[in-house]
């Protein structure tokens, strides 16, 4: 299969790691990996800020950068990203008068998946540890991103996934289902809002024990990492691919460092 | 546009009353936030509703389906509304019930209080309201010599403390039973001075007090939870019978009720008399359920009156985005879940209608320009908690993103300096909408790295990325960009597998 990744604009410039490890899962699957070069950002900040015709261009960019080429599906390793090409993408070209845009962005939409629905609904993996030979012998617990349990109805797509890691310890994350208070422009916004539940993210993820909390979503695990780092917690966070890429040849440390491998340095 | 009309000038009417918040969300949040005792009152009481409600949530096989019907039926509703308001008004005057129609809050108020002058009294019992919350009926009627006593129990400990509620349900949710019991020692008149904190006692106390002003009051003022238009009957919903014995006993009886409350008829009760106790107290059944219709004679009220307040909530009908939370039926399920309002409590949204049906619902029926109420709709992570517990499925991050765009947009003809925002989402624009002004951005990674220092953290950012530092570090940016290093380090794998989609 051809797959076109969405890299996301923040795993792009902040955490490369988090695209590697999504190439380097699919390859291993045998699958054709291509990066359609255009690509920048799905808009969201722009959209869920309220500047919707800051966010035309954006929206625009991304559909023109996912029509250009030729793919089987699309992928991003974000909940939140694939939420909003799927829904927000048809919503404000509606809303800025555009049905051409409209139809063109739902069928960019329609062909795009988030990494675990690839993975699990089209790929048909369902032991990271037998079909991906996944190995991450951490004490792990997961946060469910807001977007890909609500929007997106994930379930426990990546949950699984990562249980069915070799060697993995998985405490459950009490609270999980709370919202860790990152929400984009909110965290400037209402810093003080978004800083009281942070704090109560980060005291549920510390009572586990686990020495790293895995998500699905870079921006909310920047979140919540920012915060155990400055708290100086021993606990960090790190994206579900990253830990469905390690293998016992080739480990992934608690911090993301690939330990080795050829894939570059961080 | 909607095709609305109700005989009545075209442009917008907005709301007044108790909508228009006094200073910004944010301000208002921050010093709530320091309010740790209220905050742990909020938190016990809204995960107690909360796995109420999911556990008798979960006991109905057809949730779903109810909640589309109740979206369903009151989208109808909405669609349908000059002509099922004119349907209601019939059916409610053939039965004796007297009409009449308000523009905005301080009609509403005066009409009522003209109503309870025609009846030469000054002592008026009342029904737990939204809609008279909303009005700011207690205080333009204490303006005219009459007092307004609240007989639910949780508006009497709101009264009796000179304080505002903080919730639509239970809106004294941010005291405790400590709380509650050194208001009414200090509060309530003949109060047992050895009163304890134990709820039975306090509920006692409570009924005592108002049993006398039941059976002494010659007017009770309520709300309406639905009307039928079909049979012009109106509904209240209640947990304490102080609703019963308002509706029953006193010979004139006054409803305030937005025109959005109505249905069809009553077999739509069926559906949402299995929406809103689940959603509201979390019980399969509310303890007193009461219907009225029009006046019979010798028995209940013989004066019997409705007022159907507009409010602002013709603008928002007209608003094609933001319509449906007109749908709402005042459950408070979103703000039970909402973890923005868990920690800010009902007073930082400083309107009748906090949380996050408050934070679209307010500026909806203000219009967005109200300067202070724009604050409103950034009031929420977009975490969808309210939009999974809403039994009519509003979708109210939708409501809440539509409505900041309405924001920007009313902001951008001001002539002045743009915001550092503004600057931020202009920039990014540029930087977002081309793969190769995003790829000579991250030229500069390097940069940050370098701005990171040793430890690998940025501490420190100015203007508003400040509000991001004051608690959380960002890590040090890596030395090259994902797409750099596709196109120089990446080697292209043919696909081996050639399983087909």
């Amino acid at each position: 299969m051809k797959i076109a990744l969405f890299a996301t604009c923040i795993v792009d410039a902040m955490y490369p790691q988090t695209a590697r490890a999504t190439v380097k899962i699919l390859e291993r699957l045998g699958h054709e990996v291509i990066f359609p070069s255009g690509q920048a950002c799905c808009g969201q900040m722009h959209i869920n800020s309220g500047y919707m015709d800051e966010a035309l261009p954006v929206v625009t960019n991304h559909v023109n950068a996912f029509e250009s080429v030729a793919y089987d599906v699309a992928v991003a390793p974000s909940g939140s990203c694939v939420a909003s090409v799927k829904h927000q993408h048809p919503v404000l070209a509606e809303r800025c008068g555009d049905a051409a845009l409209k139809a063109r962005a739902e069928a960019v939409g329609a062909k795009t998946y988030e990494l675990s629905q690839l993975l699990v609904d089209v790929l048909g993996i369902t032991n990271a540890a037998e079909q991906l030979g996944s190995h991450f012998p951490h004490k792990v617990t997961y946060h469910p991103s807001c977007h890909g349990m609500r929007s997106l109805k994930l379930g426990d797509r990546q949950l699984d996934l990562l249980k069915s890691v070799g060697g993995i310890e998985f405490a459950d994350l009490p609270e999980a289902d709370q919202c860790c208070g990152f929400g984009g422009t909110f965290s400037l916004k209402n810093a003080d809002v978004s800083s009281a539940m942070l704090d109560d993210k980060a005291r549920n993820i510390e009572s586990t024990g686990a020495s790293l909390c895995a998500g699905g979503d870079a921006s909310c695990l920047m979140h919540i990492g920012g915060g155990l780092s400055r708290t100086k917690s021993d606990t960090t966070t790190l994206h579900f691919a990253e830990i469905l890429a390690s293998t016992i040849t080739e480990p992934v440390s608690v911090t993301g460092d690939i330990l080795v491998g050829k894939a570059g340095v961080r | 546009m909607s095709n609305v009309f109700m005989g009545m000038p075209t442009l917008p009417v907005f709301g007044d009353g108790n909508l228009h918040i006094e200073e910004t969300f944010p301000t208002a949040a921050h010093r709530e936030l320091g309010n740790t005792q209220m905050r742990a009152n909020l938190r016990h009481a809204t995960h107690t509703i909360r796995d109420k409600r999911l556990k008798v949530v979960a006991e109905l096989p057809d949730w779903e389906e109810l909640r589309d019907a109740g979206s369903a039926t009151k989208n109808l509703v909405m669609a349908n509304l000059p002509a099922l308001l004119e349907e209601f008004e019939k059916n409610f005057t053939a039965r004796g019930g007297i009409i009449h129609w308000a523009r905005d809050a301080h009609e509403a108020n005066s009409i009522v209080a003209g109503l309870i002058k025609e009846q030469n009294t000054t002592e008026v019992v009342k029904v737990k309201s939204m809609a008279t919350q909303e009005i700011g009926l207690n205080e333009y009627l204490e303006e005219q010599g009459i007092s307004a006593f609240e007989t639910d129990l949780a508006e009497l400990i709101v009264q009796l403390g000179h304080d505002k509620p903080s919730h639509i349900l239970v809106p004294a949710i941010h005291k405790n039973r400590t709380e509650v019991r050194d208001i009414f020692l200090a509060e309530m008149p003949n109060v047992d001075p050895n009163l304890t904190d134990e709820p039975r006692l306090l509920a006692m106390a409570a009924r005592e007090h108002l049993r006398r002003k039941f059976l002494s009051a010659k007017v009770a003022i309520s709300g309406a939870n639905f009307a039928l238009a079909d049979s012009g009957t109106l509904a209240v919903v209640e947990s304490e019978g102080n609703g019963r014995m308002c509706l029953t006993l006193p010979e004139t009886l006054i409803t305030v009720m937005g025109i959005e409350k109505l249905l069809p008829g009553k077999e739509d009760l069926e559906v949402f008399m299995q929406l809103l106790p689940r959603s509201s107290t979390g019980e399969r059944m509310n303890p007193y359920t009461s219907l009225w219709t029009g006046v019979t004679e010798g028995d209940g009220p013989q004066n019997v009156h409705l007022v159907l307040m507009d409010n602002g909530r013709t603008a928002a009908l007209a608003d094609k985005y933001g319509r449906t939370a007109l749908n709402c039926i005042r459950c408070s399920a979103c703000m039970n879940v909402c973890p923005v309002y868990e920690r800010t409590g009902g007073h930082a949204y400083g309107s009748t209608y906090p949380g996050p049906i408050g934070a679209i619902l307010t500026p909806l029926l203000t219009g967005i320009t109200s300067e202070e109420n724009s604050t409103l709709p950034y009031a929420s992570s977009l975490c969808g908690a309210c939009y999974d517990a809403c039994p009519v499925k509003i979708n109210i991050p939708e409501i809440l993103v539509h409505l900041r765009g309405e924001d920007v947009d009313s902001k951008r003809g001001e002539k002045k300096l743009p915001s550092q925002m503004d600057l931020m989402m202009k920039g990014g624009s540029w930087a977002f909408s081309s793969g190769k002004h995003l790829g000579l951005l991250e030229k500069g990674l390097p940069l940050g790295k370098l701005a990171a220092g040793r430890d690998k953290k940025i501490k420190a950012l100015p203007g508003i990325a400040a509000g991001w530092t004051q608690s959380r570090d960002i890590p040090a940016p890596p030395s090259q960009s994902f797409r750099d290093w596709w196109k120089k380090d990446h080697t292209p794998v043919a696909a081996t597998n050639k399983q087909e989609k």
